[in-house]
């Protein structure tokens, strides 16, 4: 069965950059969009993975870390075109369109939120620990809205997408390939973790937290530092869906956007290594696809979802590899 | 990947069969789900009626729902600049999708039509030669009110609006020709459906007039718990506070309420009263502003089209900025920065045959202009 | 500041929590009985204010509406649970959030492709019109301290419910070990129809009530459901006597941060100023006020199980 799920990973891991290369032979720009799109929330969606597939930690607030990577790039691109600093004083700090430097604010940024929220959120469990996160996440959200520095609601617009050492990331096929290259790595970086003896711990965390607490382990320092890592990956996605978007706003961090990113988690698979993956591009697909066939579409997005969790369970990498392993 | 073969094909096919007559692909991406759907469903209505009544097969509007979502809103544009291969986009409800969308479609070298969001930013320094708002800069409908809140001598006015970029901005907006005094300004949260606080705090301010701007379900709440509270200081708005889509929820409550517009149904030229009478046999309602801009924006492309290729970026451009068509509002005319300078009316809601509707009942500008045009470099 | 604007601000808090009451109960009944986290419930507040709006439309009678409302959020409360929240018991949360966010899309498009796009008129019946006088020489609207009278009514007829009848004894026993009481004989499934139809219903009624001083509009019920649950959440999930008081807190705390914060930052900065942080922080105080709670009590203010 294992195998049968290592044949389904490398068919997805080839599928989207298949694509995005025949749409780019092609000439059609967009379709290497979509692929790009797919990469970029399957990458959100790898973050969240870690604190909901591997730790049992709902969170319904990881919109939170998705719009801080996404505010980082749009505040570091407005200031870089505008050429205005970043700081004034204490000390004079210029911003960079550099994306490295960005992922990193990003992915700092974050882990600084996600520890200061983990802190008081992993204190509480189950239903508690859900709606916690989606409180901390709102407050974050009517934050945006009423800072008038960076656009309010109306969010900001990026004229100039940041720029990648070496590549030219306007060319859709380029950005694509750095999307997609950092999702590998969040993929190989996830699969390490979870056989490493931290996986080990946190998976069981989550399984019997009293039975990892009674062999010296602290769970809730484990569950801190996954989520801290979760939602540092999240916000990297952030970051280059603002890019891809040219555009950051608070819409970035609503609660439905936390819903979101949940779907593509379950539509995928819970826990798998490949189910974001598998997740984005099935709702990607199924957005742009009833999109452009009725103005109801979000009726039926609603019963594909409900048929999804209702008879799909274990999503379209357990439909397709079967029911293995809860481990 | 069979799809986008497909889809490739078929563009070639219809660029084949139709390369003699010139075809025009419009793209309408509006809000056609959720809260906000009426407005969307209005402009589309009005804009189909305009294009309809033409009868110019060539043109092709495609049509998809942004859902009010900003990152939705981008995608559509990208499929539709990008694989689609509009000619013109158009259509967008709100100004925070207007952000996101229009400086990336612009930069590509497409058309972009506004049908209603007119935020400061596209107006003043990042005016773009390709962008043209055929409805009206955001801040205009507010300085109207201003400018009336003189005329009838109000001299304490109470102000309040939620608290994102269009509610700072419109307040803004009716204090540049405001020349009373403040009872208070208020900003509400977004979305917030309660306003006993705030009723409460007019009451007790002392003020001689209300000026609120809450858009769609917010100016619903606001206007009808206002008016079971038994206050009657006066109020004002914006026009699309008291329109045909949101009226009849208001209720009697809105009867004799001052708004602005730069549109009215009673507005007396040939092509309003052939539109109307066209919108409601059409559509069994009465028309909206958001219609109305919908189908100036239509009629505009039309005379546009009648004029020059589409395919000729700069006679197009120039086609449009001429703003030669028979707009409803009675005269149109583009400033310098592709926004409308236009009059705008103060209009009083009234029941007309048991339904709910505006009269004007004054001018409080003539060829306006908006506050950012000089800042635009163009 | 007069004491009269004191409290009739006060009043406007207790209001606003009673409504969120009737919303949280309903929800933390629910949570209690079944476990089921329910984000539909406000869509049952959505179909309960367009069943009133449509039927008081109709009819011309508001009453009318309201005894539809609550029909229309029970039967509608009833279907869902047999046809979708029956198959996830047994479930954990995640798959609970899900299906029921994939109800609210269903819920809210439907609606619209039932009653057309835009917003429903409905107003407040003619008996409860006007305004009495508060002492102090304050006003209050007498539909408003009517809603506060059925919020207490509907909190002590739940109390009685629960505490004295045979199904609320069940009811109770159901919170404390579901499979032992089916082991007894108890027929849970109906125990669940039954329990979710009242929550439903109770969604519903409040929905219809705060109706007629809103828009009635498609996703009127999604701002509500986040404050039902930081309700439910800050009194301590399944505790109904937690709910209301957590209702009344988030109530109180939401108008009083909305009414004294620009105030308070008036002191020290520009009017215009003021009136936009005091108004951003105050969006953000109930957050922040269930935040500081969950840090001491993480179970809530009442916790069931503790």
């Amino acid at each position: 069965m294992a195998d049968r799920e290592r044949l389904v990973n490398i068919a997805l891991a080839l599928i989207v950059p298949a694509c995005a290369l025949a749409a780019y032979g092609m000439g059609e720009p967009f379709y290497v969009t979509l692929a790009t799109r797919i990469a970029i929330l399957a990458l959100a969606a790898v973050g969240l993975n870690l604190a909901l597939g591997l730790g049992g930690l709902v969170s319904f607030g990881h919109a939170a870390f998705f719009g801080i990577g996404g505010y980082a790039a749009g505040i570091f691109a407005t200031h870089a075109f505008n050429q205005t600093p970043l700081l004034a004083s204490p000390v004079v700090i210029m911003a960079t369109s550099q994306m490295p430097v960005i992922w990193l604010v990003s992915a700092v940024v974050a882990g600084l939120a996600a520890l200061l929220i983990g802190l008081i959120s992993l204190r509480t469990s189950g239903v508690y620990f859900i709606m916690i996160t989606l409180a901390f996440a709102q407050m974050i959200y009517y934050f945006a809205i009423s800072w008038p520095a960076y656009g309010g609601e109306d969010g900001l617009s990026i004229t100039m997408r940041n720029s990648f050492p070496g590549v030219n990331t306007l060319n859709p096929l380029s950005f694509f390939l750095i999307a997609y290259g950092l999702l590998l790595l969040a993929l190989f970086a996830f699969s390490r973790l979870r056989d490493s003896r931290f996986g080990a711990a946190l998976q069981a965390t989550r399984q019997n937290e009293v039975r990892v607490a009674s062999i010296g382990i602290r769970p809730l320092r484990i569950r801190l530092v996954a989520f801290i890592i979760s939602g540092m990956i999240t916000a990297v996605a952030g970051a280059l869906f603002a890019d891809l978007n040219r555009f950051a706003g608070p819409s970035m961090l609503s609660w439905s956007m936390s819903g979101e990113l949940i779907v593509l988690i379950i539509l995928g698979g819970t826990g798998r290594l490949f189910g974001p993956v598998a997740g984005a591009i099935l709702f990607v697909l199924f957005e742009f696809a009833l999109g452009g066939l009725t103005e109801h579409w979000q009726l039926f997005l609603g019963l594909i979802l409900l048929a999804v969790v209702l008879f799909g369970r274990g999503g379209l990498i357990g439909l397709l590899a079967g029911k293995v392993r809860h481990g | 990947m069979k799809r986008i073969a497909a889809a490739a094909l078929m563009a070639g096919l219809t660029f084949a069969g139709q390369a003699m007559a010139e075809p025009v692909k419009i793209g309408m991406i509006t809000t056609l789900s959720g809260g906000g759907a009426g407005l969307g469903i209005d402009i589309r209505d009005g804009f189909l009626l305009a294009i309809n009544e033409s009868g110019n097969k060539d043109i092709k509007v495609i049509v998809e729902d942004d859902a009010q979502k900003p990152e939705l809103a981008v995608q559509i544009a990208d499929k539709m600049v990008q694989s689609e291969k509009v000619d013109i986009l158009t259509g967008i409800v709100w100004s925070n999708l207007a952000m996101a969308v229009v400086p990336g479609v612009v930069g590509q070298g497409t058309f972009y039509l506004s049908t209603n969001a007119g935020p400061s930013a596209l107006a003043g320094a990042n005016c773009n030669p390709n962008y043209f708002n055929v409805a009206y800069q955001n801040d205009n409908l507010h300085e109207a009110m201003g400018n009336y809140a003189n005329t009838a001598n109000y001299k304490k006015t109470f102000i309040l609006a939620p608290n994102y970029p269009a509610g700072t901005d419109a307040l803004t907006g009716f204090k540049r020709f405001y020349k009373g005094a403040l009872a208070g300004e208020l900003y509400t949260k977004v979305g917030q459906t309660d306003y006993a606080t705030e009723i409460a705090q007019i009451r007790a301010s002392g003020a001689d007039s209300v000026y609120f701007f809450l858009p769609g379900g917010m100016g619903i709440a606001f206007m009808k718990q206002y008016s079971q509270s038994g206050i009657s200081t006066p109020v004002m708005g914006p026009g699309f506070s008291f329109d045909q889509d949101v009226l009849g929820a208001i209720g009697d409550a809105a009867i004799g309420v001052k708004n602005s517009s730069h549109w009215s149904k009673d507005l007396d030229n040939a092509a309003n009263k052939k539109y109307v009478a066209a919108f409601k046999a059409e559509y069994k309602r009465l028309p909206s502003l958001y219609a109305t801009q919908g189908y100036d924006t239509a009629n505009l492309i039309l005379s546009a089209v009648a004029k020059a290729s589409v395919k000729d970026k700069d006679a197009f451009r120039a086609a449009l900025k001429e703003a030669k068509f028979d707009s409803v509002r009675g005269k149109f005319k583009f400033g310098n920065n592709n926004h409308p300078i236009q009059d705008i009316y103060v209009r009083e809601v009234i029941k007309e045959d048991g339904v709910l509707t505006n009269k004007i009942v004054a001018t409080s500008f003539t060829d306006h202009q908006d506050a950012y045009a000089a800042s635009c470099k163009m | 500041m007069s004491s009269a604007l004191l409290i009739e601000q006060a009043l406007n808090g207790l209001q606003f929590g009673v409504m969120l009451f009737l919303m949280a109960a309903g929800l933390t009944l629910i949570f209690g009985v079944m476990g089921v986290i329910n984000l539909a419930h406000g869509s049952l507040y959505m179909v309960g204010a367009f069943a009133c709006a449509a039927v008081a439309a109709y009819t011309g009678s508001f009453w009318l509406g309201l005894v539809a409302s609550l029909i229309a959020a029970a039967a509608a409360g009833a279907i869902v649970e047999i046809t979708v929240i029956r198959r996830l018991y047994n479930r954990d949360h995640l798959d609970q959030v899900l299906a029921t966010f994939a109800l609210i899309l269903i819920f809210s498009e439907g609606t619209r492709w039932v009653f057309g796009s835009f917003p429903l008129y409905l107003d407040i019946p003619k008996v409860l019109q006007g305004a009495i006088s508060l002492p102090g020489g304050g006003q209050y609207q007498l539909y408003r301290l009517a809603i506060i009278g059925a919020g207490l009514i509907v909190a002590i007829g739940l109390y009685l419910l629960i505490a004295k009848t045979r199904l609320g004894m069940r009811i109770r026993a159901g919170e404390s070990d579901r499979e032992m009481i089916g082991a007894l004989g108890v027929d849970i499934a109906s125990l669940n129809t039954i329990v979710f139809a009242l929550g439903a219903a109770l969604a519903g009624l409040a929905g219809a009530l705060v109706g007629a001083l809103q828009s009635v509009q498609v996703g009127m019920g999604e701002p509500v459901l986040i404050l039902a649950f930081v309700v439910i959440v800050i009194g301590g999930i399944g505790s109904i006597k937690g709910a209301l008081a957590g209702a009344i807190l988030v109530g109180v705390v939401d108008t009083m941060g909305r009414f004294l914060l620009p105030q308070l930052f008036a002191l020290f900065m520009q009017p215009s100023q003021a009136a936009t942080a005091g108004a951003a922080i105050a969006s953000m105080l109930i957050y922040i006020v269930m935040a500081f709670i969950l840090a001491v009590r993480p179970k809530g203010l009442f916790a069931v199980n503790a």
